[in-house]
């Protein structure tokens, strides 16, 4: 163990890295511990510091395995509609159909140079568990993934695409079958087989290590729009807008606009904080704090913003605009309880977004007043669906369809970069019942077909 | 500080540690059935405070919290039925940090530690909160008397368990296995080894994770633990008594008898000149 991570260690570590401000942390069970600061450790020497070429060998894979960098697009039409200039970061374009790749390739990468044997990983949207297949079958890892019942269901295609890369799909059949649950049952196989068994979080949320690390492999989202929008706009954006469920692609497509604070200086003291290290091999310039930029987090805002504390239920995915602090996954952060501090059903009509939680970086951001969080809701996003798909010719996941919806609010005179965090093909069975059911605006009908 | 009550449990000869979550299936049967574990021969009751995400449970209890969340547990009332026990043997709090957290007006564990030390709780066992993250949860239970029990885990390293031995008042927790909480037919073969890392360590030491039987405490014993931890195998019971629709004796009868069970097994593990 490096010099390094033996500060981390112990009781004199309430110090330690992997702190957001308040937020952040090391909440696991005691099982876990040696397994995450085996993990923290690698974060510092492969991730920041570049060791045995790390890093380049993922800037290497994720271009050609992965086809980054994605496009910046004019989205023309939107443009007009609005009256200001409107760019997508065309995630969806990335190999796999959503970001997650970025992080899923990554972390099995990383599992790879730690001598780990045997990958795990939860979903929700099946998003993350097709890419971390993907990265697994690309780099010869075998691959289990746990999906909760109600998220199988609604994202068949993915669990399909999981199987043929050859992972294992284990439905959770817990609670409202959600990725909450699917992350509890992850860090139980994890806990059983953490000698050999890595778990590839989906989203920058978790233990330290895992906010922080997965932030760093999916800045390469914000390093390119910056360069693209140097190059393309001539200027940064007004604005870069984004979807937030944990908040993976919202860090990625945020991280170089925020500015770092030098990540080792939070191990000196409680104050410090770990935002946004920069991935090595950035070009210059990229990951400067960029303050006239501004930051805007959209959350599901479900059916309504209310919080059912009697029934334990939240009609929203929206802990950022409407959570309390509190302890969840590893971590502490804002949170979708009750009163007492028991964790509430979320609801999202996209699956990707239907957690209680949120990463701690974007917690503290937003109470920085960094990042701005906002909402809109399932109707508003089930329209922007249709409208991206109508007008620009890109369907996209509804997950990304909540940023693309608030345009239709913004009011700045751009030009905003929109994250299409993935593609919708995914979701399409979803799309075409809950629009039918719900007379969406603007919605094709489907009845043709069922003659 | 006080001496620890804990402590003293462990002092007649091997501890029984019995674990049941609070309200599973009802408060009422919950005092039942914790009274009918101390009559059996338990020394510290464990009594698990239901939390909505419990990582670190397998399915049995898993299901346990599930119901006694469905009848309506919340910290308040956990801490009435605390009130409202009738047993004089330490009872020791089992549960996630975010309920300690969250609990009376100001976010922080001071709030819940002098509300459970008010109600007669004598320590916790919180296994999301590992020492690193225990700074403030241990000073709220050194200021107001209460054990903070952490747990070793197989994987833990020598410096954290340096770290872990530093804080520990009560006894330690030993965990026998890798993974979750749960019933097992065998006792992990790593157990021996597992206290003889922990031999000069000045703390009571018990071990959970698995164990359902007398003759499973017996060698748990014999490889040196000064106590058992047992929780899963009594939660089968309760359930049982959920799915049969039995009477609340019923299974306050048959979880007696386990745990005279497991006391007696636990005993044979002595060496013959130091049994009672
Ligand atoms: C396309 C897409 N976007 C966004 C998300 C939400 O995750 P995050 O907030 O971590 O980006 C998901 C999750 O599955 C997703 O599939």
């Amino acid at each position: 163990m490096s010099e390094e991570s033996k500060r981390t260690t112990g009781a004199q570590s309430e110090t330690q890295a992997g702190k957001f401000g308040a937020y952040g942390g090391q909440y696991v069970p005691e099982v876990l511990m040696p397994a995450v600061e085996e993990l923290a450790d690698a974060y510092e020497r492969y991730v920041l510091g570049n060791e045995d070429g790390f890093v380049d060998d993922f800037r290497q894979r994720i271009r050609e395995f992965g086809g980054r960098p994605t496009p910046l697009s004019h989205a023309e039409n939107l443009s007009g509609r609005y009256g200001f200039d409107v760019y997508l970061k065309r995630e969806d374009l990335l190999h796999g159909g959503a970001h997650k790749l970025n992080n899923a390739l990554g972390q099995v990468l990383l599992a790879k140079y730690m001598g780990k044997e045997r990958i795990v990983a939860e979903t929700g949207a099946g998003q993350h568990g097709t890419a971390t297949a993907m990265a697994c079958a690309y780099l010869d890892m075998p691959c289990e993934i746990y999906m909760g019942r109600t998220d199988v269901n609604r994202q068949r295609p993915n669990v399909f695409r999981m199987r043929i890369h050859d992972a294992e799909v284990n439905p959770v059949d817990v609670g409202s079958g959600t990725l909450k649950e699917a992350i509890n049952e992850t860090m139980r196989d994890w806990a059983t087989n953490v000698e050999d068994t890595h778990y590839v979080i989906g989203s920058v949320v978790g233990p330290h290590p895992f906010p922080a690390m997965v932030r760093d492999f999916q800045s390469v989202i914000s390093e390119e729009m910056r360069v693209q929008s140097e190059d393309q706009l001539g200027r940064l954006p007004e604005a870069v807008i984004a979807c937030a469920g944990g908040g993976s692609n919202t860090m990625g497509a945020f991280a170089a606009f925020v500015g770092r604070a030098d990540h080792r200086s939070a191990e000196q003291g409680s104050g410090g904080v770990a935002t946004s290290a920069r991935l090595p091999g950035a070009p210059e310039g990229t990951h400067e704090p960029a303050a006239d930029v501004d930051l805007l987090a959209v959350e599901a805002g479900g059916s309504s913003l209310g919080v059912d504390k009697a029934e334990g239920y939240a009609p929203n995915s929206a802990s950022l605009s409407t959570g309390t602090e509190g302890v969840l996954h590893g971590a502490r952060t804002k949170l979708l309880q009750t009163e007492e501090g028991q964790i509430v059903e979320s609801h999202s009509v996209s699956a990707g977004l239907d957690y209680a939680g949120v990463g701690p970086e974007l917690a503290y951001l937003v109470d920085e007043g960094r990042v701005e969080p906002v909402n809109v809701d399932d109707d508003a996003a089930l329209e922007a669906f249709h409208r991206l798909s109508r007008e620009e010719g890109i369907i996209p996941a509804l997950e990304s369809s909540h940023a693309v919806a608030y345009l239709e609010g913004y009011e700045g005179d751009g030009p905003v970069v929109v994250n299409v965090s993935g593609r919708g093909d995914k979701d399409l069975d979803t799309v075409i019942e809950e629009s039918a059911a719900r007379d969406i605006a603007g919605a094709p009908t489907m009845e043709v077909f069922e003659e | 500080m006080t001496r620890s009550e804990i402590r003293a449990a462990f002092e007649g000869g091997p501890a029984l540690v019995s674990y049941v979550a609070a309200g599973d299936p009802s408060a009422e049967a919950t005092k039942e059935y914790v009274e009918a574990l101390v009559d059996g021969g338990t020394d510290v009751v464990e009594l698990g405070l239901p939390f909505s995400e419990p990582v670190a449970e397998g399915t049995t209890i898993q299901n346990a919290i599930k119901r006694a969340l469905e009848a309506g547990m919340t910290p308040d009332a956990y801490l009435d039925l605390v009130r409202e026990l009738d047993v004089d043997v330490p009872v020791v709090c089992m549960t996630y940090y975010n309920l300690i957290y969250q609990y009376g007006s100001e976010p922080g564990p001071e709030e819940f530690v002098e509300a459970a030390a008010e109600a007669g709780i004598s320590g916790f066992v919180v296994p999301d909160l590992p020492v690193n993250e225990s700074e403030p949860m241990y000073e709220a239970c050194r200021e107001h008397g209460l054990d903070l029990v952490f747990i070793v885990a197989p994987t833990t390293t020598p410096e954290r368990l340096e770290s872990m031995l530093d804080r520990t008042t009560g006894f330690v927790y030993v965990q026998g296995r890798l993974g979750t909480t749960g019933a097992r037919d065998e006792v992990s073969e790593n157990t021996p080894e597992a206290l003889e890392r922990l031999q000069d360590a000045d703390v009571p030491k018990a071990v959970g994770f698995g164990i359902s039987s007398g003759d499973q405490a017996r060698e748990v014993v014999a490889s040196g633990a000064d106590g058992v931890i047992v929780g899963s195998a009594y939660v089968d019971i309760i359930a049982d008594g959920v799915e049969n629709d039995l009477p609340i004796e019923a299974v306050a009868d048959r979880l007696e008898a386990l745990a005279a069970e497991l006391k007696a097994g636990a005993r044979k593990g002595l060496p013959e000149p130091e049994r009672k």
